[in-house]
């Protein structure tokens, strides 16, 4: 990709990432918010909610929250580092507790799509609440694209992106993560 | 198996476990008891959709699910003190996708393959269709906090209940 290639990327990137997090509906009902996006990388946000606790006596947020951030992060990671852009699905994820995230604290992921293939992305990503040196989890996954647009379908993403907000009842916006 | 290592399967404990978990209440985890087995259900909601063109689960509710599964399974194993237990707490663990979750209820089951004293090591699978196609597999450690003596009796934990199931 030369430099042009990628500013144009970066672009469509920057358009679409928002509308990634709005279009799931369980990122939604999370309350998972889009900070940044750079090609193989992404940074979501979660703010903290008791609703979203899973110990009432420690109000420690439950590590499935985590699950679901890093998972959102890291396929969103993997959807930028692909030439095209497509949708991917969660093949395996490793998390690895740290420590507890402090009760009232924004949790905030980081997503490294470090390596790809034609079909499959491994990503790493950092859960931290505010220093990325002192993580509450860190996690391994890999992700692989689920197009079945074949080769003439260079952008199934946004085709799904059209289809998707025709779909009633539905928010406007794109598909992304989840298996 | 000796009666002092069989977890204690009962929907009041269940119950109990569970009121301490708001997130399952918010995912409206519910349990489903046949004799010392316990299955847990996630019944299907259009919030829990990860991909709304391929009406698939979001990875992270099912982990979020599993996760749950592996924590009152370990919960409902028999308290060795008489004071109040509490919950695990997960260290590290691993999630294999191997099926779309489709827009149904999910099941899942916990096994726990290794009890240390502070460490547990569990697997849990989630199933829609059939126990033997499972849709997602969870394996990982989970960490056995001891009752604080100290601790208890400085806070309150509302669960002091449980402390006649010990000795």
């Amino acid at each position: 990709m030369d430099e042009q290639d990628k500013a144009v990327r970066l672009k469509r990137l920057w358009d679409l990432a928002p509308m990634f997090v709005e279009g799931t509906p369980h990122a939604k009902f999370l309350g998972i918010q889009f900070v940044a996006i750079d090609l193989s990388r992404a940074t979501l946000s979660l703010p903290y909610a008791e609703r979203l606790v899973g110990n009432t006596d420690t109000k420690v947020l439950h590590g499935g929250v985590l699950t679901a951030l890093l998972d959102q992060a890291s396929g969103l990671a993997a959807v930028a580092s692909f030439k095209d852009t497509l949708p991917v699905a969660t093949l395996d994820l490793r998390i690895d507790y740290m420590r507890a995230g402090k009760p009232g604290k924004t949790i905030i992921a980081e997503a490294h799509a470090y390596k790809t293939t034609r079909h499959i992305a491994f990503v790493r990503a950092i859960a931290h609440d505010g220093d990325v040196d002192d993580p509450v989890a860190t996690s391994q996954a890999s992700f692989m694209t689920t197009s079945r647009g074949g080769k003439n379908n260079k952008d199934a993403m946004a085709q799904t992106l059209a289809r998707t907000r025709a779909v009633k009842d539905l928010p406007s916006g794109a598909v992304e993560g989840g298996s | 198996m000796t009666t002092q290592t069989r977890p204690q399967v009962t929907e009041a404990r269940i119950a109990e476990a569970l009121a301490h978990i708001p997130y399952a209440k918010e995912l409206a985890i519910r349990p489903l008891v046949m004799g010392d087995e316990l299955t847990l259900i996630l019944p299907y909601s259009p919030q829990i959709i990860g991909n709304p063109m391929l009406q698939a689960l979001h990875g992270g509710a099912v982990g979020a699910f599993l996760e749950t599964a592996a924590i009152v399974q370990l919960w409902l194993m028999p308290n060795s003190t008489s004071l109040p237990k509490p919950l695990p707490k997960p260290i590290g663990i691993n999630i294999d996708y191997l099926r779309r979750g489709k827009p149904k209820d999910t099941f899942a089951r916990a096994k726990i393959a290794k009890q240390g004293a502070r460490v547990a090591n569990v697997r849990v699978r989630a199933w829609q269709d059939s126990y033997a196609e499972p849709i997602t597999i969870l394996h990982g450690h989970f960490l056995i906090a001891k009752p604080d003596p100290e601790n208890s009796q400085k806070t309150e934990t509302g669960n002091s209940e449980i402390g006649k199931d010990g000795k």
